[in-house]
């Protein structure tokens, strides 16, 4: 289960530049639970997986994941719970390594880095095994440099090395907002696949409303650095792309009324 | 920096015999430079000039240690270890402090002038009188020929010279095969995609800070070990010693990579390997045919940088297209 206790994050305080990127988040994920997040450009969803990966340490709060509590630790040291695929493909691997190099660093996480031999004849079975199932006829290449794969081709790997080990939360950061329409296809319908057959945890930012309304059991709204909807069960099941859009366009009216209403008070004070 | 052959011949024996087998001799021992500089440089893109001071602590702690009279391989290893914990000195201050790669070698560097001169005591010892690497290769080869000379191919060579090259060749290899084999364990894995996407790494529960403290500690222990080889075979440990390696190492490097013209690691080590030799041949060539040695390192600087901006010229050149704004 994953617990986010009154999280607070804001970038750059003191100036003009002042962010307050997450605005004391309360949310809780129940295990296998697959949660998409959606909300406008700044919204805070990004920073919100972000600072549950620990790519920097919240101002206030707390986190907590399979029973750890996760605020202080760094990032390197919460990947033993948590698998990741980035927006940018090329974030994922290591383009100068081959894809078993890069497999079999995944299947290490969390483990200590000695001087055994990664890539055994029992582990590079199992790369075939898997790879094969991408059914991108990658499995004949694993000696390749990852570099010379197309982007849809790095982000399934990337998926296939976030749950090689079973991760106790899986965090999509938009993993699929880089590839082409196609490509991006498949690379949903294999999420979906892995997430329902492991029963994944997932937490899954997307700016797609198709992705929203069609995947995962939960869906969750941010504005502004706070969650402004959260719809679960039943509810969930029956939201369709055009709900989605109406509620942003009523977000983006409040929005316009908000800094007509504030252009008025600064006309008349200052 | 002048190796023995370099600096006496001896009667009946060709002179231009002797300065290959010297340069040849050199040629191995700074390609322990080369792959020190490899790992830095190549594997994790850090610019790390330490070497230029690591190198010389290496024959600091080599040469102080042989007067003493302390046995010659333990000499050698605290060299290793000397330059080591220089290496993860710099890595310590890029990573846990958070200083720009560059400066933090710098400061290492600076720093380490003092140390040397400490360890020295004076600005140069000679370790002539003292039983080193080298008198143990002598004797072993004076052992195994019977014989103070040999005759390769209708050239006279003195054992001395002939065990020296083998030694050092032979140490070479091994050190080359211990490299191969490192960095394809999971610790090596881990450093080699560490230099290639430090957040990925991360991502897979890898401190990738240590690792680059790890990685640049290997770095310069290689690189002070070549610095207590030279020691050893010239026979004398000098401050200055050390200036210029990094650009030795890189032009060895990027020789290397010329040669062998791809990225698989087992290629890219001989390449370093056979880029240092092959270099250190030009030098001696060069010097014989009447180069100023005052001028060596900056025709070694201009050629680094002639190596280094010559690729993007020629793609440049070939693409005939606009510049595109992430060229």
């Amino acid at each position: 289960m994953l617990e986010i206790r009154a999280v607070s994050k804001t970038f750059n305080p003191g100036t003009p530049n002042e962010l307050r990127a997450l605005q004391a988040i309360d949310l809780t994920v129940n295990n296998g639970s697959f949660v998409v997040i959606i909300g406008t450009n700044g919204s805070g969803k990004s920073t919100l997986l972000n600072a549950v990966a620990g790519s920097f340490f919240i101002d206030s709060g707390a986190i907590s994941l399979a029973g750890a509590d996760l605020t202080r630790w760094p990032e390197h040291r919460r990947a033993k719970l948590i698998g990741r695929v980035f927006q940018n493909p090329f974030s994922g691997t290591a383009a100068n390594m081959s894809i078993a190099e890069n497999l079999a660093l995944a299947a290490y996480r969390g483990k200590p880095r000695r001087l055994g031999w990664p890539l055994g004849h029992a582990l590079l079975s199992q790369f075939r095994d898997r790879v094969s199932q991408l059914n991108m006829g990658l499995e004949d290449r694993l000696k390749n440099p990852i570099g010379s794969l197309s982007g849809g081709q790095r982000q399934a790997l990337t998926l296939l090395m976030a749950t090689w080990l079973r991760p106790d939360l899986l965090l999509l950061d938009e993993h699929t907002a880089a590839l082409d329409p196609k490509s991006a296809d498949q690379v949903i319908a294999l999420t979906d696949t892995i997430v329902r057959r492991d029963k994944l945890t997932t937490l899954m930012v997307t700016h797609s409303m198709q992705q929203a309304a069609n995947l995962g059991d939960r869906l969750i709204m941010m504005h502004r650095g706070r969650i402004i909807q959260d719809f679960q069960g039943a509810e969930k099941k029956r939201i369709r792309v055009d709900d989605l859009l109406a509620r942003f366009e009523e977000v983006r009216r409040a929005e316009l009324l908000d800094e007509s209403a504030a252009e008025m008070l600064r006309r008349v004070y200052v | 920096m002048l190796g023995r052959a370099d600096l006496k011949y001896r009667g009946g024996m060709g002179p231009g015999m002797s300065l290959l087998l010297g340069a040849l001799t050199v040629g191995f021992i700074f390609s322990l430079v080369a792959l020190g500089v490899f790992i830095s440089f190549r594997i994790f893109a850090f610019p790390d000039i330490t070497a230029d001071g690591s190198s010389t602590l290496g024959a600091a702690l080599a040469a102080m240690l042989l007067v003493h009279n302390v046995n010659p391989v333990l000499a050698t290893s605290a060299a290793f270890v000397g330059g080591f914990l220089a290496g993860t000195l710099t890595g310590t201050l890029a990573t846990k402090f958070k200083i720009n790669g560059l400066l933090a070698g710098i400061l290492v560097m600076t720093g380490l002038y003092s140390v040397n001169l400490h360890i020295m005591g004076r600005s140069n010892i000679s370790v002539l009188g003292s039983s080193t690497l080298s008198t143990y290769a002598e004797r072993v080869g004076t052992a195994l020929t019977r014989n103070n000379t040999l005759n390769v191919m209708g050239w006279e060579i003195t054992a001395l010279e002939a065990s020296l090259l083998m030694a050092s060749f032979l140490f070479i290899v091994l050190a080359g095969c211990v490299m191969y084999v490192f960095f394809q364990t999971n610790l090596g894995t881990a450093m080699r995609a560490t230099g290639d996407n430090n957040e990925m790494v991360r991502a897979l529960g890898v401190n990738d800070e240590n690792m680059i403290i790890l990685g640049l500690g290997l770095s310069n222990g290689l690189i002070a070990l070549a610095g207590a080889f030279i020691t050893q075979y010239q026979g004398f440990a000098d401050v200055q010693m050390g200036i210029g390696m990094v650009v030795w190492g890189l032009a060895s490097v990027i020789i290397g990579e010329a040669l062998v013209g791809t990225k698989q690691l087992g290629l890219t080590i001989t390449g370093a390997v056979m880029g240092s030799v092959l270099f250190r041949l030009l030098v001696a060539i060069a010097l014989r045919l009447g180069l100023n040695p005052n001028d060596l390192k900056l025709v070694t600087a201009l050629f680094v940088f002639a190596a280094l901006v010559t690729p993007g010229l020629l793609k440049r050149f070939k693409t005939l297209k606009p510049r595109s704004s992430h060229a």
